[in-house]
């Protein structure tokens, strides 16, 4: 670490406490000013009703909180499915030599076709069209298909986040490994996996936080969850605040999963960590 | 098979490669006797890292033909996890595993690839670290060592897997001035027990003391070896004798 940049407004000791000063009345002015015009427009009193009723709030909150509990599960079981099928196609892509070729292909198309289609054509797709195949065994719920496509989209994304975590431990870490007469499986499971991951924990948590919100694109084939509650309650009123409840339900979840994120991501910087897309600080010699 | 022939340890013959139109060796002839310390020396880019990067088949080799303890390791079809077991290689780098303890970076192989029980993996390198000073250090990672100590796991590591051979690419040039002497004198040590080794290096006073044989490589050749005492005193070639003047000017003899 190098020494630190002073700091560009001086140092004296009231500058902190001057500095808070200033952020608190400039954020003061500023919001005040947004709710101001807002409130203030024509359509405001409209707006009011229909988004922000809030007898309807609290009568919907009653409903969508349950309902979220599908999305819950969608999430956890898609997630854990995810990383494991999301693993297979990373190491598959990441095999070298002619004999894998095939594979590599393979792995490769999946992952381009399910990065390049919008979610939503995946999901209808597959929800709509892998039941009607009738294929034997295999169930028609819509939630069992929902956990397929989005087991099957969120792969191919979370995927290339494992094979940057691959690509991002030194080759020499695996000539290390093979040079002591491990076997190409072992080295990758042994050396090169456990720092690739570690390393990718934080991108894995943001995909996983995509992930949780995708849960409501499966409303559209048919999961009663909490976004079809919403918009089943939505239209018997023709009032759009059981969506802000969806909305705020989110929220609440999401947001601190993100700082969480953040916050371990900040923690492997602040140790010096190798970050996905850095290089290791260990260089193979020649 | 003479007796001659049986004491072998390694045998190179017209050894060839290239990265890319680089050709890095051209025709490498070199033969070692179990028991022998032989040194590499030669400036930087003569092509000492990559022989020893072909014997141990970490760099696939254009031609030739290299044969360990009898078995040729460059024919089709070998086992090259298996041969790679009876040879340790230690780099400049360490590359030792950050994610492991130092006893677990030197129980890895010989649990794994040898299948060695735990415990006895454990007990032999408790064994190997507490003769090489590294006792203390059983649990600690390598980002709280020194880069001694880091090179010392290093070697201890490539030495779990008692191979009948070991390479030293260059394992001091990483270090601090002040910690080549412990690992040297490590080296010191394995020389002393009998251990076979092919060492590149850049420390002469060094290849003087502990080589049997140095080789002088230039330009992706072995253009003359000879006892440390003939090289060091009296090189016939003039390259050679550039080359250990311009280590001396740099005092590094």
């Amino acid at each position: 670490m190098g020494p630190r940049r002073p700091e560009l407004s001086g140092g004296r000791p009231s500058d902190g406490r001057r500095s808070s000063w200033i952020a608190f009345a400039s954020t003061l002015v500023v919001f005040g000013l947004l709710g101001t015009i807002i409130v203030n427009s024509p359509g405001w009193p409209e707006i009011q009703r229909s988004f922000l009723d809030a007898e309807r709030f609290g009568d919907a909150w009653g409903d969508v909180v349950p309902a979220f509990l599908k999305n819950v599960q969608l999430a956890l079981i898609a997630e854990g499915l995810v990383l494991v099928l999301a693993l297979v196609l990373a190491v598959l892509r990441s095999l070298p030599g002619p004999a894998f070729f095939p594979f590599r292909v393979l792995a490769t198309i999946y992952v381009d076709v399910f990065r390049a289609v919008p979610g939503v054509l995946i999901i209808f797709a597959l929800g709509f069209g892998a039941p009607a195949l009738r294929l034997p065994g295999l169930p028609n719920e819509p939630f069992f298909w929902a956990i397929v496509t989005l087991t099957l989209l969120y792969s191919a994304y979370v995927s290339e986040v494992y094979r940057a975590g691959i690509e991002s431990v030194h080759p020499s870490q695996d000539a290390a490994a093979r040079s002591l007469g491990l076997s190409r499986w072992q080295s990758l499971r042994y050396v090169v996996l456990p720092q690739a991951i570690r390393r990718v924990i934080p991108p894995l948590l943001n995909d996983f936080i995509g992930l949780q919100k995708d849960t409501v694109l499966v409303s559209f084939i048919g999961v009663v969850e909490i976004f079809r509650t919403a918009q089943i309650k939505q239209a018997a009123s023709f009032n759009f605040t059981p969506y802000v409840a969806v909305a705020v339900v989110f929220l609440l979840v999401t947001i601190p999963l993100a700082r969480f994120t953040d916050w371990l991501l900040a923690r492997q910087a602040r140790r010096g960590e190798a970050l996905v897309g850095t290089s290791t600080s260990i260089s193979g010699a020649r | 098979m003479t007796n001659e022939r049986q004491r072998e340890a390694l045998r190179i013959d017209g050894l060839y490669k290239a990265f890319g139109r680089n050709e890095v060796l051209r025709g490498i002839d070199l033969t070692v006797t179990e028991h022998e310390v032989v040194c590499l020396i030669g400036s930087s880019g003569s092509g000492k890292s990559t022989l020893l990067r072909c014997i141990n088949l970490i760099e696939p080799i254009d031609a030739g033909r290299i044969v360990v303890e009898g078995d040729e390791i460059t024919a089709r079809g070998v086992d090259v996890d298996r041969i790679r077991r009876r040879i340790g290689i230690v780099f400049q780098a360490f590359n030792l595993f950050p994610h492991m303890s130092v006893l677990a970076n030197v129980t890895l192989a010989p649990r794994k690839a040898l299948g060695r029980s735990r415990p006895d993996a454990e007990r032999e390198a408790t064994v190997l670290l507490e003769r090489f000073g590294l006792a203390d250090k059983r649990l600690a990672f390598p980002d709280q060592l020194s880069g001694g100590q880091q090179q010392r796991v290093a070697i201890v590591r490539a030495l779990a897997m008692q191979p009948d051979l070991l390479l030293l690419d260059e394992v001091t040039s990483a270090l601090d001035p002040e910690l080549i002497a412990e690992v040297l004198d490590v080296i010191r040590e394995l020389a002393a027990g009998g251990m076979t080794m092919v060492i590149a290096t850049h420390e002469m006073g060094f290849a003087r003391d502990i080589a049997n044989r140095v080789c002088f490589l230039d330009a992706g050749r072995i253009l003359e070896e000879g006892t440390p005492a003939e090289m060091f005193s009296n090189p016939r070639q003039e390259r050679t004798r550039q080359f250990l003047q311009r280590v001396i000017d740099a005092g590094r003899l």
